[in-house]
């Protein structure tokens, strides 16, 4: 990479970031075995103390970033999440916690409504609790966060309801959203599961067949009529069979930054599993001169560095050739075309593999844990 | 959450709790935030935005403005409604009470 010369986020046009995901922590109760976290988790030991997340928030806010989304791992296993919040919000940032809730409890959640937090997004594993504990790795998991909602409602702050999709639990997609409407969401956020990391290693236990999915997606419209006004509901459309990828992150480091629990500055939460790629550090460089200079931001920054079909496809600044981090995962190089992408060389044979997976009795899961280790290097 | 909400004059439309509308000093810009979602508002949004305070009518807002603007009251009534109404449908207004 040394003998190309990288432009700069200047030289893109492009304006500064707008929202932070802070990984505060990569420690979590659950072990969802989609998790988006990457195979090596952080240990606590290196994760950036109270006084370094004040100064990345300083330091957002004088870029002009707006939002900031808390979270993990699971966010509120750290005890200064409170003194980190009210800063946040001092601040001006639009402050939102992502959260699996289970280690929350009123009082602290009363507390943190008390220091300005502006919203809480709360992840459910299913509708009923078997299902949702088996998913999640964590007893009694389901029937916490079902009280959690209710404190969160009862202190008065706006939730939405997380529901990762997939084929062992789409076909409660209705009781989802029932379940938020119950819950007075205001909106609630349905996703599909994203093939990388953990995931990728479980995605023959969740990939669903193309049936489920075009029955999803009636689902949505429908209900998206019906409760117009009501809750929001927020779709991300399932990347395999679509036509084109989701443009995704609204390009590579256009919009966010996504910082590990140890500070590392990323252009995404998957980044990290793309090998070659050398990240910044908060502890040793300023937010300013990352987002400008960042090799690993730049490397696929505007559209340069495509290959064909992307170099020459009159949709390269719409979807920006997808997501690098799943090029990567699929084809072994991250400036290939997305195999999302129906014109990239690859798709008919991951489209066949993946509706070929869908079809089989999905495997055993491989929960998210501390030290697994794995055969193939992924 | 309420039922659909259909703006009219008499409507006192705030901001829900977990919409904040504010001005980005580094951007030089205003926005509507709420979570995963982060509006520019042009300026004639943001004139009639800034009116909005959870006390204030419709048309007591269409009535600032067509002052402070010098323009029939008509017209902006009707722009009013129009542009809070499309807020409404996002997510980003409600009614007051
Ligand atoms: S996806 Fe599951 S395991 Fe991963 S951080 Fe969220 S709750 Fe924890
Ligand atoms: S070829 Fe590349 S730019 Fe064109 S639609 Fe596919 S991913 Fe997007």
């Amino acid at each position: 990479m040394d003998d190309v010369k990288l432009k700069k986020a200047s030289e893109h046009g492009i304006q500064p970031p707008l929202a932070l995901l802070a990984e505060l922590s990569h420690r979590c109760p659950l072990q969802c075995p989609y998790c988006s976290n990457p195979v090596q988790l952080e240990k606590k030991t290196g994760e950036l103390t109270t006084e370094e997340w004040k100064s990345v928030i300083d330091q957002a806010v004088e870029i002009g970033m707006h939002q900031i989304h808390l979270s993990g791992g699971e966010p509120t296993v750290r005890h200064d999440l409170e003194d980190i919040v009210g800063h946040c919000t001092k601040k001006g940032l639009y402050t939102n916690l992502i959260t699996s809730g289970v280690l929350l409890n009123p009082d602290r959640l009363k507390k943190l409504e008390e220091l300005g937090l502006e919203h809480v997004q709360l992840s459910f594993q299913d509708t009923e609790s078997e299902n949702a504990d088996r998913i999640g790795g964590f007893k009694g998991g389901h029937e916490k966060k079902l009280e959690v909602a209710k404190w969160v409602r009862d202190v008065d702050l706006p939730l939405t309801c997380n529901c990762v999709v997939h084929r062992q639990n789409i076909d409660n997609l209705e009781n989802f959203i029932q379940m938020a409407l119950d819950l007075d969401a205001e909106r609630v956020e349905i996703a599909q599961v994203q093939y990388y990391g953990w995931a990728l290693k479980n995605r023959a236990a969740f990939i669903p067949t193309p049936d489920q999915l075009d029955h999803a997606t009636e689902i949505v419209e429908k209900a998206r009529v019906d409760l117009k006004g009501k809750l929001v509901i927020d779709y991300v459309i399932p990347d395999y069979y679509a036509k084109h990828p989701k443009n995704c992150m609204g390009g590579w480091g256009r919009r966010f930054l996504n910082m590990n629990p140890k500070g590392d500055v990323l252009p995404c939460h998957a980044a990290e599993t793309i090998p070659h790629l050398k990240f910044d550090n908060v502890r040793e460089k300023s937010l300013k001169w990352i987002w400008e200079n960042s090799e690993a931001f730049n490397i696929y920054r505007g559209t340069d560095w495509m290959p064909d079909p992307c170099k020459t496809c009159d949709r390269k600044e719409i979807d920006w050739g997808g997501c690098r981090c799943q090029a990567m995962a699929l084809t072994g190089d991250a400036k290939n075309t997305d195999p999302a992408c129906s014109l990239s060389p690859l798709h008919q044979e991951i489209f066949s593999m993946a509706a070929d997976e869908a079809k089989r009795p999905p495997p055993e899961f491989i929960y998210r844990r501390y030290g697994v280790r794995f055969n193939s290097p992924t | 959450m309420t039922d659909i909400l259909k703006i009219n004059e008499s409507i006192v439309p705030k901001f829900p709790k977990h919409v904040r509308f504010r001005f980005n000093k580094p951007r030089k810009e205003w926005v509507i935030l709420a979570p995963e979602r982060l509006v520019k508002m042009d300026p004639i949004a943001v004139e009639i935005l800034q009116l909005v305070d959870g006390e204030k009518t419709v048309k007591i807002i269409a009535n600032e403005l067509s002052k402070k603007f010098n323009a029939p009251l008509e017209t902006i009534l009707d722009d009013v409604i129009e542009m809070l109404q499309d807020l409404s449908d996002k997510g980003f207004i409600e009614e007051n009470g």
